[in-house]
This record gives structure tokens, sequence and C-alpha cells, in this order.
């Protein structure tokens, strides 16, 4: 792959804090490397910032290595950018052309408020866990490997789930900010392993209820979550929950 | 259960259940309908049923409420949604993520509920309540029957009125194809019917059907604008 620089102009969400009201700044920024990530790009830019005496981007980022979850930024309408099933870290300025305009913003919810700029407070998502997300277990002593046998397609199953970073890319992506991908994966993983199947009535109760209540909106199964989700969450995982759901409830 | 329906999942629940109702009304009132191509005494013989069958004259309320319930919850919901995202984006791209049907749902609904008063005005209305010269009993096999047959095939013949009502009726055909190719599939997700597998068989199926509901009650009015 060749690699060439590009000049581009970069029009961001700037918001001082959760109470003021945010703007448009557009910035350009010429000889980008198209090997470089998209935060780098984003490095690049705040450096510039700086020695310009002005107050740098503030956005989330951690690992930078695609599984952390820490990253974010609607990228050009897109929930991580342009391209597919990687997170805003593994993004590279080679998707974007010379000349171009783009526009980042920061996830738009009512269950994830913004910070400053470009990010925002997903902590929903660990209330949302802290509901149900986990099993209980018994202290003691380590339990014998495969003590427990469990069938190698649900086990599969349960790490696809399990690959959820929740990053929030479902809720920023769906037209109802709707939290089921990240609800369903979470509640999936569990539940199809036979530790999770104590709990899993209650789990699906108590998470759905926590969503609710915290403002996320309505799945309306248009699928977009599933096309922009980093990791490739299935669809499937929510009608498991779904389903979860609905028996939990029938039993009461 | 006691708060099933304040969940979001409860509310999709009734959406789901009464979208299936509805979707089985169609398929009743398109075989019906289809009968008008048969001519005057099949679709009057057929209408006549329809009109005097105990089954359906119970189900008619049931069917009201069916539609209550589902544009009811759909209001409820899409208001929901709406708040839950209270600032919006300036730049969005979901062309490739989504279906345009499946993202205006309430919008396709609308233009739907829209297109059934009309319906209503038209049809129904006449046959219930008001009457209609149209209407005057004909004899079908030694059986006096409503000309229910005149007063459909009249609105689609009667000149430049009937090009616009033909124009109307196949526009809410078209837009109810729409709602019905994502509802079919939508319908089994919400109730957790679905999986990997059966998401692209409900998906092929949903499509076949809605196909059938939009060119189905789209040939009615062509047929008589053309012959």
């Amino acid at each position: 792959m060749s690699s060439k620089n590009i000049n581009i102009t970069v029009k961001v969400w700037r918001q001082q804090d959760a109470k003021s009201k945010g703007i448009f700044e557009s910035y350009p920024l010429s000889n980008i490397s198209t090997d470089s990530s998209f935060l780098e790009m984003m490095d690049v830019l705040n450096e510039k910032l700086v020695t310009e005496n002005q107050e740098p981007i503030a956005f989330d980022h951690d690992c930078r290595e695609g599984i952390c979850g820490m990253c974010s930024l609607f990228i050009n309408g897109h929930a991580h950018g342009p391209d597919s099933l990687v997170t805003t870290c593994q993004l590279h300025m080679r998707k974007f052309n010379d000349g171009q305009t783009i526009t980042i913003e920061p996830w738009r919810s009512g269950g994830f408020p913004v910070i400053k700029d470009l990010m925002v407070d997903r902590s929903a998502f660990d209330k949302i866990m802290q509901a149900g997300g986990f099993v209980s277990v018994n202290t003691g002593g380590v339990p014998d490997a495969n003590a427990i046998p469990i069938a190698q397609a649900d086990a599969e199953e349960a790490m696809d789930a399990a690959a959820c970073i929740g990053c929030g890319a479902c809720v920023a992506t769906c037209k109802n900010s709707s939290a089921m991908l990240f609800v369903s994966a979470k509640v999936s993983q569990l539940a199809l392993l036979p530790q999770g199947k104590i709990e899993a009535a209650r789990r699906a109760k108590n998470m759905v209820a926590k969503m609710d209540e915290l403002g996320f909106g309505n799945c309306s199964n248009t699928g977009a979550c599933e096309v922009e989700c980093p990791k490739g969450i299935s669809l499937a995982h929510i009608a498991r929950l779904n389903r979860e759901f609905l028996c939990a409830k029938v039993k009461e | 259960m006691s708060n099933f329906l304040t969940t979001s999942i409860g509310k999709k629940f009734l959406m789901s259940l009464s979208g299936f109702f509805l979707i089985s009304f169609l398929s009743v009132h398109l075989t019906a309908n289809l009968f008008l191509l048969a001519g005057s005494d099949a679709f009057n013989e057929a209408s006549h049923f329809m009109g005097t069958n105990p089954i359906i004259q119970i189900m008619q309320p049931v069917l009201a409420l069916g539609f209550i319930l589902h544009i009811f919850y759909a209001s409820f919901l899409t208001l929901q949604n709406r708040k839950a995202r209270p600032e919006s984006y300036a730049k969005v791209d979901q062309k490739n993520s989504s279906k345009w049907e499946s993202r205006n749902m309430y919008i396709l609904g609308a233009v739907v509920l829209t297109f059934l008063v009309i319906h209503l005005i038209n049809f129904f209305w006449k046959i219930k309540f008001t009457g209609s010269d149209l209407l005057k009993e004909v004899d079908v096999k030694g059986v006096e029957m409503e000309n229910a047959y005149s007063l459909v095939t009249s609105l689609f013949m009667s000149g430049t009125l009937g090009f616009i009502y033909s124009g109307i009726y196949i526009l809410g055909a078209v837009a109810l194809g729409l709602h019905v190719n994502h509802g079919f599939w939508a319908a089994f997700q919400t109730l957790g019917l679905s999986n990997n597998i059966w998401r692209k068989r409900l998906e092929v199926l949903g499509s076949i059907f809605a196909l059938i509901i939009a060119s189905g009650f789209s040939i009615i009015p062509l047929y008589f604008l053309i012959f």
C-alpha cells in the first residue's frame, strides 16, 4: 500500500462542559500521512492547537489496539467512522480523500451526556451491568477444568457475545438510541452457559428495566447497530434477549 | 406480569402481536378483494359472505382494537425514541447500514393510516351506514345482495377522479408493502423467534409477502383503469 500525505479539514464538535452549548469548529490540517491512524491525526491536530495556545480537543481513547472500547467518535455519519468492524483507533487516514471535510461528533444519546467536546459519559452501561450482568459464585477452591460440560456451539456463541467491548457504537448508531445490542450481548454471554442459567430470568428483567430507566430508546429492529458494531455482535442476540425477557415475565 | 406493559420489550410485544393480527387481516382482505377480478357475481358473493358471516362480524371490533393498539403503541414508542436523542447528529449516513423502510416505519404507518381513512369513507362507510344508489340490491343465484361490485368499480372508472383514486390506492398499497417488508420479520424478532439462520428465511418470506400485498392490492385499480 503506497503511503501519501493528504490535506483535510476537520469539523469538530466543541463543548466546554456538560452544561454549556456546543458548536462546530473547523480546523484545516495539512500533510497528514494516510498511514496514520485516526487518533494519531487527532493527536497531530491537538499538538497544533496546543502550540497555537488553544484548548486541545478532548476525546476518549485508551488501548489504541481495538479491544478496550474506550474510543468513540461519530465520524462522517458513522460510529467509529467509515470502515467496518473496527474501532476509531483502528481506523486509518487512508479511508479519507485529499481535500475532504471530516465531521466528528460525540455519541449522541440521552443516556450518554457529553462531558466535554467529544467525550461522553458512558457510565449508564456500568449501571446496566450492575443490574445483572454478572454471575454470583461461591468462594472456595478453584473448580476443576471441564467439570461442567458445555456444548461447543454454545461456548462459541457465548464467546461471540462476549466480544462486546461496551463502546456504545450501537446506541450512537441506532436511530432510537437503543442499547438493546449491548444489553443482549451481555445477557447472551451468560445465558448460554450453565453458570449463567441460574440467574438468567432475574438478569434479563433487571438489565432491561435498568436500560429503560436510563432513557435509552426502544429497539425497532433496523439492524444498523449490528452493521456499525466494531465487534460484529449479531442481532440474533437481541432475539435471545427478547426470548429471555418474555420467558422470565411469563414465569413471574 | 404487573409492570409488563411499562417495559420497552412489553410494549414492543404488543406491537408485534397486533402486527401479526393485522397481517392475517390483510391476507383475508386481499383474498376477498381479488374476487373483483373474477367478475361482479363472484365479488358480490364474496362481499355478501364477508358481510353476513358471524365470525367476520365478531372480528370486526377486534380488528378495530388491533389497529388502535398498533397505532397507539407505535406513537408512544416513537415519541420515546425521539426523546432518547435530545440532540441530533449534524451528519448521519445510514443508507448502507439499515433499510429505508425500517427507519421510516412510523411515516409509512401514517401514510397507510391516511389511506385507510380515505378507503373507509369510500366503501365501508357507505356499505355500513349511509348507503349508495350504486349498492342497489342485485340477484346472484337467487339470493338478494348489495351490489358492492358496482360501488368499487365505479370509484376507479369515474374519469379523472378514477385516475386520482387509482393513484391513491396504488400509493397506499406500496406504502403498506414497504411497511410489511420490515414489520413481518421484525415481529418475529421481537417475540424472540429468530436467530442467524431464521433471520434470512424470515426476511425473504416477509419480502415475498410484502410483494404479494403491494402488487395484489395494486392490481385491482390497475385492472379497472386499463380494462
